[in-house]
């Protein structure tokens, strides 16, 4: 039929790379937002103040409009490994898709019950017991996290299987093994804290936008502090499970660090960290370096004397270990500019959302409130709403980009892995749809959470002596 | 066959069966915000008896993937490639059905709420439709090749059953739903739905009748499991003559009842008139048999254990959500909160 000349691999390639950034454009957001709600719920029962019951019910709008757009973009992660993926599906169906039953029957349920009820009780029950919903959806879409993250990390670390003699297909052997993946609790508490981040500096931003407009500047005073807290503790988490997560790595997959730092070959010691370089891949070569001495040294080996392996190296022994299974024509080099770039914009994007949440604090504290004075930082904190989007998506492309040319590390590359009965034009249409879509689904989005921000906390209060009583109803007679 | 392998086919019969039951009802509903209601605050009230639900409904559909994906590999990977474009309309409508909850909630404008009461009642029709059309594709003999892969033609997508299979589902959600409203709502509407119910009813004898004359041509049903297939497709009507019956005779509860049981006998021809294979091919060398397509053993133990553990849990805080919240709304409530909280 119609192909355009186009191979099915590529396409299949951007439609899983469009609907997973935009699907995790909304899972932190929603994981990091019930935290904040959660945390502002429990304020309210452990102070009694009705300012914390309004924050809860101001954010937690925002937060059920992240939720539903996570949830319908999510249904689409079910259905495409078998769609796209259909040859991976078969050759690893045996192990990957048992965590994700697991997700749903674990976590997903948890969270889409518990919010359904949350949504609608707030009258109905105690204040502690409604608190206790909104933790249960919390921990059902943390726990998700991790479910998702044990299918993810086996494909970046294989344990616990064998390969099946009879059908050629991985099958599982040992299911602690999948939950004890090392790579598992390296990347889960990096995620989750970069969801923490995600929600927190979503509020903190939006809030400070508020500031700048000069619209209920207590209330979102109050609201922006619980964020730049949360998100600042988030940040330092996120740091130190990065620099763990990073040690990992370069020990486990070197091709995949050496492309972050950009060293073809291995270093001198003490190794310089190049802030900056524009790298050549068809040369392996790197201009308009600008380095910190030593500085690399540090960040990978926490000591001041060490070199570390470069990609050449890595190719190296990558080609020795595999190459009478794969032949000697694989590349395993991965995009290294996207790689290296990538590592900074999140790196560098921490940095600047920390340094931003202790202005933050700073200028707002009780005793010399001043931010909304300092117009540049009100300013700052709201393009900062934006900021975590980016950071996680940089690092999820290190992620994934980094394991090429596998979809299974050593065990199967991507080519071998797409469906071998779509045709191109399906997934191109599909892709298109998609991209529409998702273009709608972010602009209505934006849409309504800018409405529901500018509508301000009024929007929540029921404060009783707002409410007009109707003196002839049933109830005012039995009283 | 060994047990393991019978038991989860069965379990994914039963989490489709679950599936269509429980967000069935929320489908059907969603249809009737424009079919049964004519004024805003009517279509809010329909809406409000399944806001609290449809999310947690739809993680049947999402958890039997995932075990299908988890137990049976081989069936979820050629299934779901085979049929590309038509999951692939299936999930767009619930996309734009899922968004529409929340948006319709946050539009301020009547114009915006309107329009997403609309796209609700619509997506509801066509997700019901193209699973309709899916389960009914996938019962027929396809071009299968030896790795399994399924090569649809159009014919093998759009035939006479698919079409047929799409509007059964679809009118039996509709029915289930207006059941559901029935047994949730108070006043004009109640009454109003288990009148259009009995109405709609009659749509479904024809239907039936095309549908098992369908089903006799274009599938082996009644060549490999006779007395099964004869079975189901009497119960399936007996049940909706029930479900006529019962609106009539305004017993709300055992119509909701014969509703769910039709959708139930519906799915159970479809899982038993495929056993033992799960895709028939129309070189039967190339079917997909059960025994072929699942999981290793160990992974089948493990799946059972964690599905014992966790869905009797899960079963008991599912219907408590339901029984805590259950109440008959009222115009009254609606008109009292403005919006939906």
């Amino acid at each position: 039929m119609l192909d355009f000349g186009m191979s099915v691999l590529p396409l299949a390639r951007f439609q899983f790379a469009m609907t997973t950034i935009f699907h995790f454009f909304f899972v932190p957001m929603s994981i990091g937002l019930s935290l904040v709600v959660a945390v502002m719920e429990t304020m309210y029962v452990i102070k009694k103040q009705k300012i914390y019951q309004n924050m809860a019910k101001f954010w937690g709008k925002i937060f059920l409009l992240s939720f539903a757009v996570g949830v319908v973009t999510g249904l689409i992660q079910e259905f495409q490994f078998g769609m796209n993926w259909s040859e991976y599906s078969r050759f690893m169906g045996d192990i990957f898709g048992a965590p994700l039953a697991i997700e749903a029957l674990l976590a997903f349920f948890l969270e889409s019950t518990f919010i359904g009820v949350w949504m609608f009780t707030w009258d109905r029950f105690k204040p502690f017991w409604h608190a206790v919903m909104i933790w249960m959806v919390f921990l059902g879409s943390s726990i998700s996290a991790l479910w998702i993250l044990t299918a993810n990390s086996f494909m970046q670390h294989p344990v616990g299987f064998k390969i099946s003699s009879a059908t050629g297909r991985a099958q599982m052997t040992s299911f602690k093994a999948l939950l004890t993946n090392p790579q598992l609790w390296y990347e889960f508490p990096h995620v989750v804290f970069g969801a923490f981040v995600t929600g927190a500096f979503i509020m903190a931003g939006m809030s400070a936008w508020m500031i700048f407009r000069k619209q209920s500047t207590e209330f979102f005073r109050k609201s922006m502090r619980i964020g730049l807290v949360i998100g600042f503790i988030a940040c330092l988490g996120s740091a130190a499970s990065g620099d763990l997560q990073t040690r990992y790595v370069m020990n486990e997959q070197p091709m995949k660090f050496g492309a972050t730092e950009g060293i073809y070959n291995k270093t001198a010691d003490p190794a310089p960290w190049a802030i900056f370089q524009l790298t050549n891949p068809t040369k392996k070569t790197a201009n308009a370096k600008i380095e910190v001495p030593d500085m690399l040294s540090i960040l990978a080996y926490h000591r001041l004397n060490a070199s570390v392996k470069g990609m050449n190296e890595a190719n190296t022994s990558l080609h020795q270990k595999y190459d009478h299974q794969f032949g000697k024509k694989m590349n395993y080099y991965v995009p290294v500019n996207t790689l290296f770039f990538a590592f900074r914009t999140m790196a560098a994007g921490f940095g600047a959302l920390a340094g931003l949440a202790v202005l933050g604090l700073w200028f707002s504290r009780k005793r010399k409130n001043t931010i909304g004075k300092q117009r540049w930082l009100t300013i700052l904190l709201s393009i900062a709403t934006f900021g975590p989007f980016i950071v996680n998506t940089s690092g999820w492309l290190i992620t994934e980009l980094g394991r090429d040319p596998w979809v299974v590390y050593g065990l199967l590359p991507i080519s071998a892995a797409v469906s071998p009965s779509t045709s191109a034009a399906a997934v191109l249409f599909t892709n298109i749809v998609y991209f529409l879509l998702f273009l709608a689904l972010a602009s209505f989005m934006f849409f309504y959470a800018k409405k529901a921000l500018y509508k301000g906390p009024e929007s929540v209060d029921d404060t009783p002596d707002q409410k007009t009583e109707d003196p002839f109803s049933k109830e005012a007679f039995s009283k | 066959m060994s047990f393991l392998q019978l038991l989860w086919y069965a379990v994914i019969g039963l989490l489709f069966i679950i599936f269509l039951v429980l967000d069935g009802a929320d489908f059907g509903a969603g249809m009737a915000t424009k079919l049964l209601a004519f004024r805003p605050n009517e279509s809010n009230l329909i809406l409000r008896t399944i806001s609290p639900h449809w999310d947690g409904n739809e993680v049947f559909l999402v958890t039997a993937a995932g075990g299908m994906f988890a137990s049976l590999p081989l069936w979820y990977a050629s299934l779901f490639s085979g049929f590309y474009l038509l999951l692939f309309l299936a999930l767009v409508s619930l996309i734009f059905r899922g968004v529409s909850f929340e948006f319709n909630n946050v539009a301020e404008t009547p114009f915006g709420k309107n329009a997403w009461m609309w796209i609700n009642c619509i997506s509801s029709a066509t997700t019901t439709f193209f699973f309709g059309m899916l389960f009914t594709d996938m019962i027929q003999p396809l071009p299968i090749d030896k790795n399994g892969n399924v090569f649809v033609s159009l014919s093998n997508v759009i035939n006479p059953l698919s079409i047929l299979g799409g509007i059964a589902l679809t009118a039996f959600c509709l029915y289930q739903g207006l059941h559901y409203i029935s047994l949730h709502t108070d006043g004009m509407i109640r009454y109003k739905a288990a009148r259009l119910n009995i109405n709609l009813y009659w749509l479904a004898y024809p239907v039936e009748f095309l549908f098992v004359i369908a089903l006799f041509f274009q599938t082996n049903f009644f060549v490999n499991h006779l007395v099964a297939t004869i079975v189901f497709l009497v119960l399936i009507v007996a049940s909706t003559i029930s479900g006529q019956f019962m609106t009539f005779s305004d017993k709300e509860i055992k119509a909701y009842l014969s509703s769910t049981l039709s959708i139930a006998f519906l799915v159970m021809l479809i899982f038993t008139g495929l056993f033992p294979n799960v895709l028939i091919a129309k070189n039967p060398a190339n079917s997909l048999l059960i025994k072929n397509v699942s999981s290793s053993p160990y992974t089948l133990k493990v799946m059972t254990i964690v599905l014992c553990i966790l869905l009797p849990i899960l079963l008991i805080y599912f219907a408590w959500s339901y029984s805590v919240q259950w109440k008959r709304f009222t115009l009254k409530d609606i008109a009292k909160n403005g919006s939906q909280y």
